[in-house]
């Protein structure tokens, strides 16, 4: 780019030595470069590790089993020995539980935007670089989805086919294919209309070439950032299905249905029933926050 | 315009058709008749034949889409499978009861959003944005049935300022009646706030990059005019997202009405799917996609008097 414009406007400018100039930083090198220098996204991607570690790595951080009740500690406070989070309405410790609980709910939250990302990405970026008939088919049966509100389209599918983690899966997928669609085929659309990919068409590169270097490349970073974003939406909508009882079943840990079943013990220990809501919350919160500090590592223009 | 609107009208309709389909289609996702889950398994076959006649659920699917489709454009939903009792009247008074809630909510939410929002560009960089950004952020985030369950901890279990569920009912003087609608209405309105927040946010700052605004200060308009014209220019794409946060609102608030117990849709298509109600399931999300269609309808015909570029 720098080198033809400078053989452009070559005689009338003073030469420039290619040596003393600094090499410019790729593109990924410079938003790994912008993202160090963000405290908050250091801190919440820390936290979503921290979050990893412990559900995942469950049986490190506590030794209790998380369906082991007891009769006699039922609904403890917060500090009480041996259960420094407390205890849940049948006595099982709710700190084990607490981590145990996060491995559903972050696969449940993780799982819809992985498969609608596959499927959606995919679609949307067939119908804005095919355009024509097969894009307008597309994009109108998404039209129709588009109709209804997200989460009372989770709840209506995954009511119908009952409850149960799949189907909860099952059911986010489908509510977030839609809005994949749609950006994956406005980021396409525009990149389709570059000169370069323009160019390559007319230098007679085969299709399956044009969309894997020039036209991926370009619109992979949006739609990933976009799918991170949708990550929190999908924690908050799959732990709110299993608060309906319309996802996880008991006795399995899972928060949303944690929060429900703790629900009822509001009055008696409010501090350990709202803890379950408290790690979603900060999950999500969590995932927002990193999304948000990724969307504008990545923005060029943002970063001038 | 007036073509604009009626084109976009005419646009509307083979969605529509999409939906109606779509509704039909997600009760025979599962295999089986809906009778005969309801039925006990020691009903005689005669019996169970003539409650499937009664309802409906005898002919091949495509007549009983055709039957439901032509009732459904008269308003009659049929019977509720659960007690009998016409699906209309009761979806009716549900959604009356989600309306109260989600137009206050969208009041409350957009009008704070849409002032977070503003103040956050313009002090871009500084506290108040900082301070703002960061309330967006936590209203997105929350999960609002958790946020539900904390106020009424904090205000109806740890202090008795408002009551914590239900509608109170008409024997109860208005000012008591307007207690209850506190706690769902805040719950509700942090989403609306934080989505519409943010998308104020950056949508006024890059309408504050681009040159016409430097002109219109140049040209010696003091600060209020020059906020007038970049509101202008940030109308459509809030206005669109407002619709789509209403629809939500009206479509979405089945977990805070769990938790509230507020007798709305979203409280009748909880029962409905609990009950395997399907009448008043089809009718309830007919009727909620319905008013989303509609009001996305009418946001792209007042994004185009707004903004006559859009108009195409």
């Amino acid at each position: 780019m720098s080198d033809a414009t400078m053989d452009i406007a070559g005689p009338t400018l003073p030469k420039i030595d290619q040596q003393k100039l600094a090499p410019s930083p790729g593109y990924w090198k410079s938003v790994g470069q912008r993202l160090l220098r963000d405290p908050v996204t250091i801190a919440v991607t820390c936290i979503i590790l921290t979050i990893l570690f412990i559900t995942i790595g469950a049986p490190l951080v506590t030794s209790a089993d998380p369906f082991q009740g007891s009769v006699l500690m039922r609904l403890k406070p917060i500090g009480t020995p041996g259960h420094g989070l407390g205890t849940d309405e049948t006595g099982r410790d709710l700190w084990t539980r607490l981590c145990y609980g996060g491995r559903l709910s972050l696969l449940a939250g993780v799982l819809p935007v992985t498969f609608a990302l596959a499927i959606g990405g995919s679609l949307g970026v067939l119908a804005g670089y095919a355009g024509g008939l097969v894009g307008t088919l597309i994009m109108r049966v998404m039209d129709v989805f588009y109709a209804f509100p997200s989460i009372l389209l989770a709840i209506a599918i995954c009511g119908m086919l009952g409850n149960g983690l799949t189907n909860s899966i099952l059911a986010l997928s489908i509510v977030f294919i839609p809005p994949l669609v749609r950006v994956s085929e406005t980021v396409t659309t525009q990149a389709r209309q570059l000169d370069f990919v323009e160019a390559a068409r007319a230098s007679g590169t085969t299709t399956f070439q044009v969309i894997r270097h020039h036209v991926l490349a370009n619109v992979l970073g949006p739609i990933l950032v976009y799918a991170t974003s949708l990550i929190s939406v999908s924690i908050i909508l799959s732990a709110g299905l299993s608060f309906l009882g319309l996802g996880v079943t008991p006795p399995t840990p899972e928060w949303g249905l944690m929060l429900n079943s703790l629900r009822q013990a509001i009055y008696v220990q409010p501090y350990v029933a709202a803890l379950p809501g408290l790690m979603i919350f900060i999950t999500s919160m969590s995932f927002n926050l990193m999304s948000d500090g990724f969307r504008s590592a990545m923005d060029v223009r943002l970063n001038k | 315009m007036l073509v604009f609107a009626f084109r976009r009208l005419l646009q509307a309709i083979p969605i529509l058709l999409g939906v109606t389909l779509v509704v039909f289609g997600l009760v025979h996702i599962v295999p089986g008749n809906p009778i005969d889950m309801l039925m006990p398994p020691e009903a005689s076959p005669e019996i169970i034949a003539q409650m499937k006649a009664a309802f409906g659920f005898d002919k091949p699917l495509y007549v009983q889409y055709f039957l439901w489709l032509f009732r459904a454009l008269q308003g009659d939903f049929g019977l509720s499978v659960f007690n009998a009792t016409p699906v209309w009247g009761q979806l009716i008074a549900a959604l009356g009861n989600t309306f109260i809630l989600a137009i206050l909510a969208a009041m409350v939410g957009f009008s704070l959003g849409i002032g977070f929002g503003m103040i956050s560009a313009l002090y871009h960089g500084r506290w108040p944005d900082k301070l703002f950004s960061a309330l967006a952020t936590t209203g997105v985030s929350l999960p609002h049935y958790w946020c539900a369950i904390v106020l009424v901890l904090a205000f109806a279990v740890m202090n008795d300022f408002l009551p914590a569920q239900g509608m109170g009912d008409d024997a109860e003087p208005l000012y008591n009646r307007l207690q209850y609608l506190v706690l769902p209405v805040v719950t509700l309105s942090l989403i609306p706030m934080g989505v519409i927040g943010r998308l104020v946010r950056a949508t006024v700052l890059e309408i504050l990059g681009q040159d016409f605004v430097g002109a219109l200060s140049a040209k010696g308009l003091t600060r209020w005019p020059v906020i007038r014209h970049i509101c202008k220019n940030a109308a459509p794409p809030v206005l669109a997202l407002m619709g789509l946060q209403f629809g939500y609102l009206l479509g979405g608030s089945i977990l805070v009405e769990t938790v509230y117990n507020w007798p709305g849709s979203g409280n009748l298509l909880n029962l409905a799917i609990f009950r395997r109600d399907i009448p008043i399931l089809q009718a309830t999300i007919l009727v909620l996609a319905t008013f989303f269609v509609l009001l996305n309808l009418l946001v792209d015909i007042a994004q185009a008097a707004i903004d006559p570029r859009i108009r195409r």
